[in-house]
C-alpha cells in the first residue's frame, strides 16, 4: 500500500461482499417463488424479496465503487486522501441506513413503511429500484455529497490523471442523475420518462465511466503498459459510451406514451451501444497481451479480462438482442429483459467491483498478491459464478422466447399465468444454477481465508 | 491506436461529443414534453386517478407486476388490465386475495376500502388509455 489512507477502502470492500451474499440469498428465494408460488407467503411476498434483492445489489455496488475510489484516487493523485475520518464516518452512515432500510422492507408492510417515513410529504416510493423511503434517499444524497467532496478535495491537491478525472466525472453523474428519483409526477408518462434518467443514464451512461476508469487503473497496474496508451483508450471508449448511450435512452420510450419518433432515435443509437463494450474487451485483451511485467496477481488479471467479455455479452449482445423497436415490441417486459438484466449487471458492474477487490485486497492486507492456493480458489469462484450466471441467462432467454411465442405471437394467445406454467422447467433450471452461483460465491469468500506463501507488497 | 491521434485529442472529442449529444437529448426531451398532451391522456387525471397512483406506489404493485411493460415479471401486465377484465372484476379480484391455491403464485390482501378500490380502478383506466403505439401486441399483455 503506497498511501496510508487507502486503507479506508477495506471496510467498504468487506461490506460489499457481505451484502452480495444477502442479495443472492434473496434471489434464490424469488427463484423458488417462481415455481412454488406460496413459498414463504405471506411472510416474505415476492415483491419484498425483489426489493431486497435489487436494492442490495445497488447498495453493494455503490460500496464497491466508493471503496474503489478510496483505493485508487490516492494512488493516482499521489497524495493522501483529504479526510480518511470522513470516509469512515460515511461508511457507517451508509451501512446503518442500508441495514435499516432492508429491515424496514422485511418487517413492516410497505404501505405502513411509506406512512412512517414521510412519503406523504414527498411521494418517491414504490417505483422499481427506487423503492427506498425518503430518509434513505436523502441519506444516499448526503453520503454521495460527502464522498464526492472528499474525493474532489483529494484530486485538487494532487496529480490529475485522466483515470481519476473520468472516475470523478462518473461519480458526479451518478449523484446528479439520482436527483431525478425525487421527481415523481402524477402523469405516469412523465414519471416513467424521467425514471429512466436515473436507471438508464446510470447503467448505460455515467456508471460506464466508473467502470472504464477502474478497469483502466487495474490494467495499468497488472500489465505495466504505458499510461498514455491506456488513457487514450479510456477516452475513446467513454466517448462512444456517451455518444450512443445518452440518446440510446430512447429504447425505453417506445411503449410508454412518448412520441413515436423515439422508435427511430432509440433503435439507431442504442444499436450502437455495444460498440464501447466491444472496445472494452479488445482493450483488456490487448493490454494484457502487450504486458511489460508478470504481475503475481493472476486472479485480478482474470477478473479484468472477464469483465470485458461478460460485459460485452450481457450488455452488448443481450442488449442488442432486444433493443430494436420491432423486436422490443414483442420482448418488452418479459423474461428476455430479466435475462439481459442479470448478465449485464454481472458482467459489467459485479465483475469490475470484484476485479478491483481482487487487485486491491491483497495489497490492503500487506502483500502483493495472495498465495498460489488462494488464487486458484478465487479463479475457481470466477468460473463458477461466471458460467452459472451465463447459464441462468440462457435459461431465462429460453423461458422468454417461449413466453413471447405463447403469449404474444401465437394465433391463440395464452394468458400470462397459463404461460408461466408451461415454462416452469426453465425456472427450475434457473434455480438449480442459482445454487451453483451461491456455491461459487461461498468459494470466493473462502479464498480470503486460505493461507500459504505470499510475497510482501 | 496511431500516435497522431493523441490523448488530448481524445479528451477533447470526449467532452465535445458528450456535451453535443446531451444537448440533443435535452432538445428531444423538450419536444417530447410539448407533444405529450396529445398522447399521455393527462386530461383524464382526476384527483381519484392521482390517489390511485399513490396507492399503486405505496403498495408496491410494481414489485410483482409490469405496468406498460416495466416492473417485475412475476404477475400479469396491468397497463391494459382495465380493458382485459373490466372494473368489477378488478375490484372483486383485489378483495378476494390471496387465493391460497397450493403452489400457485400469491398476491397479498391489501384491505382497501371501496373508495380506494375505485381510485385504483380509475388509475388503471387512465393508464389503459395512454397512447402506447399499440403495445401490448394483444389483450393478454
Ligand atoms: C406479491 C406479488 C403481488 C403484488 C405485490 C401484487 N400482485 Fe396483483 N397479482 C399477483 C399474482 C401472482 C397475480 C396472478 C394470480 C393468479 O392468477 O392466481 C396477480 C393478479 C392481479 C390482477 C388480475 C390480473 C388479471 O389479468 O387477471 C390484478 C388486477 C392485480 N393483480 C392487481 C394488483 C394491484 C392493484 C396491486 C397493488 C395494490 C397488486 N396486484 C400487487 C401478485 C401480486
Ligand atoms: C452494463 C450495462 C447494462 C445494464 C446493467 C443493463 C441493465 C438492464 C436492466 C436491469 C434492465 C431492466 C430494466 C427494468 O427493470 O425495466 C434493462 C433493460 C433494457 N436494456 Fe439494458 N443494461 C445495460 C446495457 C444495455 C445495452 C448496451 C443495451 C442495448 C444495446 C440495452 C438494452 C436494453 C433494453 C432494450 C431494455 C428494455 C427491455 C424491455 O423492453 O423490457 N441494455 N437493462
Ligand atoms: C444467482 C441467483 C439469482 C437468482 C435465482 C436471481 C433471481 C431473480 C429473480 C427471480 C428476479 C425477479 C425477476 C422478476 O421481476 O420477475 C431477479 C431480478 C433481478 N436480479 Fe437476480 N437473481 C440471481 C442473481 C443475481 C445477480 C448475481 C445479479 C446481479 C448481477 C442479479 C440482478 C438482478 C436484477 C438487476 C434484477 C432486476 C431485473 C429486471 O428488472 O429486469 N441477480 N433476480
Ligand atoms: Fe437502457
Amino acid at each position: 500500500m503506497q498511501y496510508k489512507s487507502q486503507a479506508v477502502a477495506k471496510p467498504y470492500f468487506i461490506a460489499a461482499i457481505a451484502l452480495f451474499i444477502g442479495q443472492i440469498v434473496f434471489g434464490l428465494i424469488m427463484g423458488l417463488q417462481y415455481v412454488m408460488g406460496d413459498f414463504l407467503f405471506p411472510a416474505i411476498p415476492f415483491n419484498v424479496a425483489r426489493m431486497v434483492h435489487t436494492n442490495l445489489l445497488i447498495v453493494w455496488l455503490l460500496f464497491g465503487f466508493m471503496g474503489a475510489s478510496y483505493y485508487l484516487v490516492p494512488e493516482e493523485t499521489e497524495t493522501e486522501l483529504f479526510s480518511p475520518k470522513l470516509a469512515i464516518a460515511m461508511f457507517w452512515v451508509f451501512l446503518v441506513a442500508g441495514a435499516l432500510t432492508i429491515l424496514g422492507y422485511l418487517l413492516v408492510p410497505y404501505a405502513a413503511l411509506a406512512k412512517m417515513t414521510g412519503n406523504d410529504i414527498l411521494a418517491t416510493m414504490g417505483r422499481e429500484f427506487l423503492e427506498q423511503p425518503l430518509p434513505t434517499k436523502l441519506g444516499i444524497v448526503v453520503v454521495a455529497l460527502a464522498f464526492l467532496f472528499n474525493i474532489t478535495m483529494t484530486l485538487l491537491k494532487g496529480r490529475k490523471t485522466a483515470i481519476s478525472l473520468v472516475l470523478v466525472l462518473g461519480l458526479l453523474g451518478l449523484a446528479v442523475f439520482f436527483l431525478f428519483s425525487f421527481y415523481n409526477p402524477t402523469n405516469l408518462v412523465k414519471d416513467k420518462y424521467y425514471w429512466w434518467w436515473v436507471v438508464h443514464l446510470w447503467v448505460e451512461g455515467v456508471w460506464e465511466l466508473i467502470l472504464g476508469s477502474i478497469l483502466a487503473f487495474v490494467l495499468i497496474k497488472v500489465t505495466g503498459v504505458d499510461r498514455e496508451v491506456i488513457e487514450k483508450w479510456l477516452y475513446v471508449i467513454i466517448t462512444m459510451t456517451l455518444v450512443t448511450g445518452i440518446i440510446g435512452t430512447g429504447h425505453h420510450y417506445y411503449w410508454i406514451g412518448a412520441p413515436e419518433y423515439w422508435k427511430w432515435w432509440g433503435s439507431i443509437f442504442s444499436a450502437l451501444e455495444p460498440i464501447p463494450f466491444f472496445m472494452m474487451t479488445v482493450f483488456a485483451f490487448n493490454m494484457v497481451n502487450r504486458r511489460r511485467r508478470e504481475h503475481p496477481n493472476k486472479a485480478a488479471t482474470l477478473w479484468a479480462l472477464g469483465t470485458g467479455v461478460m460485459a460485452f455479452l450481457g450488455a452488448g449482445l443481450w442488449g442488442f438482442l432486444h433493443t430494436l423497436a420491432p423486436v422490443n415490441y414483442y420482448t418488452h417486459g418479459t423474461q428476455i429483459t430479466a435475462a439481459h438484466g442479470h448478465l449485464a449487471f454481472y458482467g459489467a458492474y459485479v465483475a469490475v467491483v470484484l476485479t478491483i477487490i481482487s487487485y486491491a485486497m491483497p495489497i490492503l492486507r500487506g502483500r502483493a498478491a495472495n498465495s498460489e492456493k488462494a488464487q486458484v480458489m478465487e479463479m475457481w469462484s470466477f468460473w463458477l459464478m461466471s458460467i452459472s450466471i451465463f447459464m441462468i441467462t440462457l435459461f431465462l432467454t429460453g423461458a422468454g422466447i417461449l413466453q413471447v411465442w405463447l403469449q404474444r405471437i401465437s394465433e391463440t394467445p395464452m394468458g400470462f399465468m397459463a404461460v408461466q406454467d408451461q415454462i416452469s422447467l426453465f425456472y427450475w433450471l434457473r434455480e438449480l444454477t442459482g445454487v451453483v452461483f451461491l456455491i461459487g460465491l461461498v468459494v470466493y469468500v473462502c479464498s480470503f481465508f486460505v493461507k500459504g506463501e505470499t510475497k510482501a507488497a | 491506436m496511431s500516435t497522431t491521434f493523441t490523448k488530448s485529442m481524445a479528451r477533447n472529442v470526449f467532452y465535445g461529443g458528450s456535451v453535443f449529444f446531451f444537448l440533443l437529448f435535452v432538445a428531444l426531451t423538450l419536444d417530447t414534453n410539448q407533444t405529450l398532451p396529445k398522447r399521455d391522456n393527462s386530461q383524464n387525471i382526476t384527483p381519484s386517478v392521482a390517489h390511485g397512483k399513490k396507492l399503486w406506489e405505496t403498495n408496491d404493485c410494481i414489485g410483482c407486476h409490469t405496468l406498460l411493460g416495466e416492473g417485475a415479471y412475476f404477475a400479469p401486465e396491468l397497463g391494459n388490465v382495465y380493458k382485459r377484465r373490466g372494473p368489477d372484476f378488478i375490484k372483486a379480484w383485489i378483495k378476494s386475495q390471496p387465493t391460497g391455491t397450493p403452489g400457485r403464485r400469491q398476491m397479498p390482501q391489501f384491505n382497501f376500502t371501496d373508495q380506494e378500490l375505485d381510485d385504483l380502478v380509475q388509475f388503471l383506466k387512465y393508464t389503459s388509455e395512454i397512447n402506447t403505439n399499440k403495445w401490448p401486441p394483444n389483450i393478454e399483455g
